[in-house]
């Protein structure tokens, strides 16, 4: 059989039948109009098949993506629609995956690639850190990477070890890649799309136990948005969204711990404290402005993260805020994050995670006058 | 210290290079340095799956690649670890259908490789298992519930490898199999005759710590035996999209070692196998690989959806191949094993299995401490802290649980 694939620069107007299969079926997803129950699974897997619609380059590739669908089911149906050639499964490396990606995105593809689970991308991390974020760097911005690597991360999936670490400092500390983590069913769709539209690499951090998190949300409505933000330039790239308004105090949170920090700000509503919470979503780039504004609002800050503390997204986030909104301060920022262990075996992993007590203990400590 | 590109390596002199050591197992089979390393051009199978002995002519056996048949003792403990391994592994499967194990990863239908791989080693040998090895495990000696530890959700890992001499049960693919040749690069240092057999799946081979641990070990010439299951399938991925070598097995020459294959649910074959490959590693022939051809009867884990990505009857072509009915007609048919044999194996089994159930069916109580125990010999002041944290938190829930505002 002979290549049926285009390339980005060929794409205009050169619809392959793969792809033009692949429309008919797309619409076929289409949803009754308005919004629906949606899992965060189903929103993102149809980000892929739209992003695939659009652009005859995105190829998706990985462990078990193709038959069966990845073993979160976010390929699920993707060989089935779009054939063997844009979605496949590959030999068991993840070196191999990211390396062959970098090959692949320096020859007009567009590849999104999944690594199973957080700990298994580490044998990738040379690729990552080495070639992916430096390719466009060293070569003087001649080469781009426009390449996606899908990343589950974090815990309270009862998963056991291996399968729950909170990798995103990693990615955050190497220059030349951008990390997303949307906390939303609607925001992995944007940003999943906006991720592969990308012209440079992007680490994006699914939280994987909102994979079955389900919201209300319009699909149609969002692949309008995403068509008419394309062309207005408009992103959620670098930009914080505010979860939750409130005047006493700013959770900043991200990916899994989204969820965690608003069912706090219930509970301290409960007891008479206004707390903003903040939805950090694009990691890098980091939107300084959001999150300063909201401190400055509120005088007060807790960061929240399942990650280790230590050297860490969470750090970071304390030391901008710090550097930025210092006068503002009425207390020292406090953090709730993972402990400096090992990410601990099912049974202990309660004990482990931020849950809402400690953000709540974190929040009575920033030295209320009453 | 000065360094020049030519510094003799002061080890030089004792070390017998590789070349010698294969050319020494050369001469004494008698056949050519490819004929040594590829893997004969049949697997070998001494059962059948009807549980008749195969002609000798037909085991697939070849000059320099003979195999004698191990003595009836070792058969019949392989059979009873079998009956046991089968057991320990649908007790398993309950306890995780019951909520009482977070996940188990079976090898129901494997269990001839995993008897086997435990069993052809000797004591001061080494073991480096994968997730799905559980049965080797224990049939090296490690208590079933400590064993099960991992998968019960309370700790990564439940027994003491130096005690067993068995690594822990590792999930990232092929990491193991360097720690493998690790220790068998310190046993050679320290001149011991230890010999090291790490065990990995078919998809596992196209790690690329699969290729380092096997160039390090053939280099280093190591006393491993790599042991790969080859069950068909890296969770829905079959082996057709792994490799398109003409056998794992066949990988093996690459690296300047041997390599064989044999049918991984004739425990027999498995034995004979293995058994001379760990004497000829022990010997110092360097390395060895040895590809089982097995099947994954069940799903990955129980997380799991075989139906995805394989048929029915696959499945059923391979009951029939079962490593287990197959060892008891052959054990039977040559009077090794009687009605009483059979009943004190299936009560063993049976011993191990309530052990199971009761030391899994019980919520051990988890100490929240032990996050912090183990992280250094020495915890830092930040884990003290954290620790105390913890502590604070825990005491101040239980207070307000005993009076309530
Ligand atoms: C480095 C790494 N990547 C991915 C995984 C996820 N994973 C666990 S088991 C498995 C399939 C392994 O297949 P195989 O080696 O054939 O062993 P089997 O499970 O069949 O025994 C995968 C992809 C992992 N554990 N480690
Ligand atoms: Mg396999």
């Amino acid at each position: 059989m002979s290549p049926t694939i285009t390339t980005s620069s060929e794409a205009n107007g050169n619809v392959s039948a793969a792809t033009a299969r692949a429309a008919a079926s797309a619409a076929s997803v289409a949803e009754a109009s308005g919004p629906q129950p949606i899992t965060m699974a189903k929103a993102l897997n149809t980000a892929l098949a739209d992003a695939m619609h659009a652009d005859p380059s995105v190829l998706v590739f990985g462990e078990d993506v193709g038959l069966l669908g990845g073993v979160f089911r976010i390929t699920d149906g993707l060989t089935r629609t779009f054939g063997e050639q844009r979605c496949f499964d590959t030999p068991l490396a993840e070196s191999g995956i990211v390396g062959m990606a970098v090959g692949m995105a320096m020859n007009g593809m567009r590849p999104v690639v999944e690594m199973q689970f957080d700990a298994f991308a580490y044998p990738a991390f040379q690729q990552i850190v080495s070639h992916v974020a430096k390719m466009h760097n060293r070569t003087r911005g001649t080469v781009k990477l426009p390449m996606v690597i899908r990343v589950p991360y974090a815990g309270g999936i009862g998963g056991v070890e291996h399968h729950c670490d909170s990798s995103e400092s990693y990615y955050a500390h190497t220059a030349g890649l951008k990390v997303f983590t949307p906390a939303t069913v609607a925001d992995s769709y944007r940003m999943l799309r906006e991720a592969i539209d990308s012209d440079d690499p992007v680490m994006f951090m699914e939280p994987k136990k909102l994979y079955w998190s389900k919201d209300l949300v319009d699909l149609s409505g969002l692949r309008e948005e995403h068509v008419s933000n394309a062309e207005a330039g408009v992103s959620s790239e670098g930009r914080a969204a505010v979860a939750r308004s409130g005047t006493d105090a700013t959770l900043i949170a991200y990916g899994p711990s989204v969820p965690t920090a608003l069912a706090a700000a219930a509970a301290a509503a409960e007891e008479g404290r206004s707390l903003e919470v903040i939805d950090v979503r694009s990691i890098v780039p980091f939107d300084d402005e959001t999150v300063c504004a909201s401190v400055r609002k509120t005088g007060r800050a807790v960061v929240i993260a399942e990650a280790h503390g230590f050297a860490s997204v969470s750090s970071e986030i304390v030391a901008r805020v710090q550097e930025r909104c210092f006068h503002y301060l009425a207390a020292p920022i406090r953090r709730v994050t993972g402990f400096d262990v090992p990410y601990p075996a099912p049974k202990l992993e309660h004990y482990y995670l931020p849950g809402v007590d400690r953000i709540l203990d974190a929040v009575d400590d920033l030295q209320w006058e009453n | 210290m000065t360094i020049s590109a030519d510094h003799p390596a002061p080890d030089q002199a004792q070390r017998l290079p590789a070349e010698d050591a294969v050319s020494e197992a050369v001469r004494k089979f008698g056949i050519t340095v490819e004929d040594y390393m590829l893997p004969a051009r049949h697997q070998i199978q001494m059962v059948d799956p009807d549980g008749r002995l195969r002609a000798e002519s037909e085991q697939g056996t070849e000059p320099g690649h003979e195999y004698p048949l191990p003595a009836d003792e070792e058969l019949l403990a392989a059979y009873e670890q079998l009956v046991v391994g089968r057991r320990v592994n649908d007790q398993n499967s309950a306890l995780v259908r019951q909520g009482r194990m977070a996940v188990y990863p079976s090898s129901h239908g494997q269990e001839a490789c995993q008897v086997a791989a435990a069993l052809c080693l000797s004591e001061g040998d080494w073991l480096f298992p994968t997730y799905r090895d559980a049965v080797a495990v224990m049939a090296r000696g490690v208590d079933p519930v400590e064993t099960m530890t991992i998968f019960r959700g309370d700790w990564h890992s439940g027994y003491d490898p130096s005690r067993h001499k068995v690594g822990i049960q590792c999930t990232p693919l092929t990491t193991q199999l360097l720690h493998g040749v690790g220790v068998a690069h310190a046993a050679k240092l320290r001149g011991e005759d230890t010999v090291v057999l790490a065990m990995c799946g078919d998809g596992a081979t196209s790690e690329g710590d699969f290729h380092e641990a096997l160039n390090f070990a053939a280099v280093f010439h190591l006393p491993v035996v790599f042991f790969v299951q080859n069950n068909k399938y890296a969770i829905s991925v079959p082996l057709a999209h792994q490799s398109v070598a003409p056998s794992l097995a066949h990988k093996a020459v690459g690296y300047g070692m041997a390599g064989e294959r044999v049918d991984g649910n004739d425990v027999v074959a498995l034995l004979a196998v293995l058994d001379r490959a760990v004497k000829l590693a022990r010997e110092g022939s360097g390395p060895l690989l040895v590809e089982a051809h097995t099947y994954r009867m069940q799903a990955h884990t129980n997380a799991d959806d075989a139906t995805r990505y394989r048929q029915d009857s696959e499945v059923a072509e391979w009951l029939a191949k079962d490593p287990i009915s197959r060892m008891k007609t052959y054990l039977t048919g040559r009077g090794l094993l009687d009605d009483d044999g059979a009943a004190r194996i299936a009560a063993h089994a049976e011993d191990v299995a309530t052990q199971l159930r009761e030391g899994l069916g019980e919520d051990v109580p988890v100490d929240p401490q032990e996050l912090f125990r183990y992280v250094f010999s020495v915890p830092t002041p930040q884990l003290k802290e954290q620790s105390a944290m913890l502590a604070d938190e825990l005491a101040r829930e239980a207070s307000s649980e005993e009076s309530p505002k």
